[in-house]
């Protein structure tokens, strides 16, 4: 049992080096996986000042927001009393891949990344959130068990099922949820942090933020920074699809090209209009400005687009940006909670005219109206659906102006209705209970 | 109003009314009460500014929050 802890404070593990990928380099799941997994990255240190290593680090949340991880961490520590620590693998981003692919092929290094992080902030109770019906739940049972065996966790992990809908890794929805209720968003304040699960102050980290937190509690803030950049340092996952041979999940530093990332994913088999970034509460960029632009925040937020929780989608020319973006605001518009009256009303006008929009011949009015109805709806609701879905459509009625003004002349430069942007199949009903 | 107040126009520092979207159902009675401050969507959904509540109308603003059948209105300190 000692064998699986490193009880150094100040030791640190040899680091394997700088190359990719960090995350991925071991698939220890499955039987066994413990062993696997304990070779390869080492044992769980412990002892160490996990908030200060993170802090020296600079990581921040990989779950979209990118808020700095240390902060998060301190401030449910400081809250002292009987905290609950949520590792969110709740990914209900259509495009994103890869929490289900962490929880699936490393499911020790999140659950290394839950128990220190449960360690730093003295959490009394630990869940893991998952999509329920995930093909990763029986690996990370399994995972839990086996590690409980060998007494490797102080606490015991809790798995806790999440519904298959958009906002179930909402983080008040997921309070709500691993609090025994239904996934639905809750107004704010309270923030988790202050009155989270049953009250209590609750730290939610996305699992690729916890899986990180292991790197780092092993192979220290400088191995870390060694790849990224300097104000993001690190490496991220990143959902690449679209218009490219082999989609995947790629670990890639913060930073990389769009070239080399689409690379990556076996290249690209199309010519490029337009590039996806954040997911769908993301934004468009065309392509050529995606292409010169490395993937960073420090570099996309002036164009208005973000990394979010690293979805990439490389929509190729042939296909029609906005009949795209209507086949996805339709998505999100049956996907809220409908709790708020503003996105309850807001978000079927605005999907019902991008279909309009993405037709021959729309009014000429069309864009104005959605233009009004987005600014009737941002700002004006409980959690952030509304604004994130404003700013991929505001982004779409940029992007694809040129394809707008065609639409208007009865023409449109698309050969293809091949869909690229996924959305739930028809045939699966979400659940109405949010549970 | 700039200049009635005591406080210099631009600098208000007063609360802000703001709204649980999750308890508003669209009543209204607070834009009837204050029309200076909220109006209403298409929807019946009040539209408040982002804007500190002038003094002269802080009693109203008060009397709003206190009306709302849906408790939906709270006035928060600034900052």
């Amino acid at each position: 049992m000692n064998a699986l802890y490193d009880t150094t404070v100040n030791g640190t593990l040899t680091p394997p080096g700088a190359e990719l990928p960090r995350l991925l380099r071991a698939p220890a799941a499955g039987p066994g996986g413990l062993d696997v997994h304990v070779d390869a990255y080492g044992p769980l240190p412990s002892g160490r000042d996990v908030i200060a290593l993170v802090d020296a680090a600079g990581l921040t949340g990989r779950g979209g927001a990118g808020f700095p991880t240390a902060r998060k961490l301190a401030t449910v520590a400081a809250a002292g009393r009987r905290t609950v620590v949520v590792g969110n693998g709740g990914e209900g981003e259509p495009a994103a891949g890869k929490d289900l692919l962490l929880l699936h092929t490393v499911p020790h290094l999140v659950l290394d990344g839950l128990s220190l992080a449960a360690e730093a902030v003295r959490a009394s109770d630990t869940y893991l959130y998952v999509e329920r019906g995930s093909p990763a739940l029986p690996g990370l049972e399994a995972a839990v068990r086996e590690r409980r065996r060998a007494g490797m966790d102080r606490r015991r992990v809790e798995i806790v099922h999440a519904p298959p809908r958009f906002l179930a890794g909402e983080e008040s929805a997921l309070v709500n949820r691993v609090s025994g209720g239904a996934a639905l968003p809750r107004a704010t304040p309270p923030r988790v942090f202050e009155r989270g699960v049953r009250g209590r102050p609750t730290l939610v980290q996305n699992v690729e933020t916890l899986a990180q937190i292991a790197l780092i509690a092993r192979y220290g803030p400088a191995w870390f920074r060694a790849l990224g950049t300097a104000t993001e340092p690190g490496t991220m996952l990143f959902s690449v699809s679209g218009a490219v041979a082999a989609p995947r999940v790629i670990e890639a530093e913060i930073g990389v090209s769009l070239p080399a990332l689409l690379g990556a994913a076996g290249g690209q088999i199309a010519r490029l209009q337009a590039v996806l970034y954040g997911g769908y509460h993301g934004g468009w960029l065309p392509a050529a400005d995606a292409l010169a632009i490395p993937l960073a925040n420090t570099a996309l937020r002036p164009r208005g687009v973000s990394l979010g929780a690293g979805v990439v989608v490389a929509l190729p020319a042939d296909a029609c940006g906005l009949a795209e973006t209507a086949r996805v605001a339709r998505y999100l518009a049956d996907e809220s909670a409908k709790q708020c009256g503003p996105c309850l009303n807001g978000l079927p006008r605005i999907a019902d005219a991008l279909a309009v929009l993405a037709r021959p011949h729309p009014d000429r009015r069309t864009r104005a109206w959605i233009e009004r109805w987005s600014s009737l709806v941002a700002g004006r609701g409980a959690c952030h659906h509304p604004d994130g879905t404003v700013r991929f459509v505001r982004s779409a009625l940029r992007v694809f102006a040129h394809e707008a003004d065609l639409h208007e002349g009865g023409r449109c430069s698309a050969t293809t209705r091949r869909a690229v942007l996924p959305v739930p199949a028809p045939g699966v009903p979400a659940p109405r209970d949010w549970r | 109003m700039a200049g009635t107040g005591r406080a210099p126009a631009g600098k208000l520092t007063g609360p802000k009314l703001r709204v649980n979207w999750i308890a508003c159902d669209g009543r209204g009675l607070c834009a009837e009460l204050l029309p200076e401050l909220v109006g209403r969507d298409e929807w019946g959904y009040p539209i408040i500014a982002d804007a500190p509540v002038p003094p002269h109308l802080s009693e109203y603003a008060q009397r709003a929050v206190t009306i709302c059948p849906k408790l939906a209105l709270r006035l928060v300190p600034p900052g």
